[in-house]
């Protein structure tokens, strides 16, 4: 029992992950390839054309994947932000720093392959429907986060105002969420509808899941690379790095 | 603990009056960019009446942006923040003290002034009342809200455009219901959903923001 404890703590220092995600990154790259090819090769080769969209329906595979990313990752940076506030641990706060341009990216994705979506299915770029809108108020606070981080030169401070600002943000999504959804009710009525048919060929959902399991790995992976990165930078004066930037050389 | 809370509001009240031109810029800012709008999408008083909800309520929010970056400033710069951080009353408290003066000071100038601009876009009578009354509602909450984001970023490089960076994702809600309610009204449907959820948002915002902002300002303190 004792020994689980310490181990936890024990990968809780930079000196300590950083060879641990190292070897772990080959790890997550070689499951996203495979994830992603193999969700790509369905999507592309296997999943049967739809009935109503034909072929263009088959951005769903990124964009679908992109858009459960971008609120997934929000909530992971802003559990390591409050886990990085409550103990004090340097390492969550690196973590939540190093996934919000990802978070960013997905986001960003999410909201251009679903304009490209838009443009033959309904016939415009961008409506103002409520899971776009609540979309593009993600990427504000993923912008408002990592503008935040940048703009504080101590780490130490810039992680803790970020923890807080992503637990408020937390805290703020699901009031965001509804407010936009009721507001576009009362605003529109339904000319455009994102409610997709109930039914989904299989092999679509398989694809699907597996795209999003390749966009998944591949968070893990460039996560933990930038993780590496922040720490390199954030410890440089430390005795550990000069001994492995000594030793590269 | 009122008592305390009277001494802060009555402090930051005193400390603005002094300054009273500050009140008068941030008033004057929300009649500019309210005006602003007819001149730039023609004078058509069924246009102007339809948008005029969300023209007076988007004002609003930037009049109040313009307002908080003060909140906390001043006392950061003369070090009186840190003894009010020192002191042995809860730092929260404190912070909600200056939210409510912040809001006599920043506030209540639009809601006094938002009839008067409403009469402009040739809202009707009920619509203005609604309007009045969804911004006395609101404005708390933009307080209260936006004194987390000055806290953040408090003696940070490019604060005031950062704070609105943070600020306005987060004003959205409010936006949406307060300019919803007027809304309502104009098309029939009554503005009282609109009103409670508002409400609601002020109650929560002005309640809950003080803890968050208390604990930005000690990080920005340290």
């Amino acid at each position: 029992m004792t020994d689980r404890v310490i181990n936890w703590f024990k990968y809780a220092s930079p000196q300590t992950f950083y060879p641990l995600a190292g070897k772990l990154i080959p790890w997550f790259w070689a499951l996203a390839a495979l994830f992603g090819i193999a969700g790509l090769v369905i999507g592309f080769l296997i999943a049967p054309t739809d009935a109503q969209q034909g072929e263009g329906y088959r951005i769903i595979f990124l964009h679908v994947p992109a858009s459960w990313m971008s609120m997934f990752l929000y909530l992971v940076m802003a559990f390591w932000a409050g886990i990085g506030l409550a103990f004090n641990i340097r390492l969550s706060g690196m973590m939540a720093s190093a996934l919000a341009p990802t978070g960013a990216l997905f986001a960003f994705l999410s909201l251009w392959t679903g304009a490209l979506w838009g443009k033959p299915m309904w016939g415009t770029w961008w409506v103002w429907d409520a899971r776009l809108t609540s979309e593009l108020i993600l990427l504000f606070l993923y912008i408002g986060f990592i503008a935040l981080q940048a703009a504080i030169d101590d780490p130490r401070r810039a992680d803790k105002a970020g923890a807080i600002l992503a637990l408020v943000g937390v805290v703020n999504i699901p009031i965001i969420y509804f407010s936009v959804k009721w507001w576009n009710t009362l605003h529109q009525g339904a000319s455009v509808s994102l409610t997709k048919a109930p039914s989904m060929a299989a092999m679509m959902l398989w694809g699907m899941l597996l795209c999003a399991l390749g966009c998944w790995m591949y968070s893990i992976a460039v996560g933990l690379m930038r993780v590496r990165a922040i720490m390199l930078e954030r410890e440089r004066h430390t005795d550990w790095v000069r001994e492995l930037l000594a030793g590269k050389e | 603990m009122l008592i305390l809370l009277r001494a802060v509001i009555g402090r930051d009240l005193r400390l603005a009056m002094r300054r009273q031109a500050d009140i008068v810029a941030a008033a004057f800012f929300f009649i500019i960019v309210v005006s602003l709008f007819p001149l730039g999408v023609g004078p058509e008083p069924d246009q102007l009446r339809r948008m005029a909800p969300g023209v007076l309520w988007v004002a609003a929010l930037l009049a109040t942006m313009l307002s908080l970056p003060r909140l906390f400033a001043d006392d950061h710069r003369d070090g009186t923040l840190e003894q009010l951080a020192l002191a042995p009353q809860p730092l929260a408290l404190i912070v909600l003290g200056k939210v409510i003066a912040h809001w006599l000071v920043a506030g209540l100038p639009l809601v006094v002034l938002a009839p008067v601009l409403g009469i402009q876009f040739d809202l009707s009578q009920d619509a203005l009342a609604v309007l009045t009354v969804s911004l006395l509602i609101g404005t708390p909450a933009l307080s209260g809200i936006g004194a987390i984001g000055a806290a953040l970023t408090l003696g940070v490089r490019g604060g005031g455009v950062l704070l609105s960076l943070l600020v306005l994702p987060l004003y959205i809600p409010v936006l949406i219901f307060g300019a919803g309610a007027v809304d309502a009204t104009v098309s029939g449907l009554g503005p009282q959903a609109h009103l409670s959820l508002l409400g609601a948002l002020a109650l929560g915002g002005v309640f809950f923001a003080p803890w968050p902002t208390a604990a930005a300002l000690r990080v920005a303190l340290e």
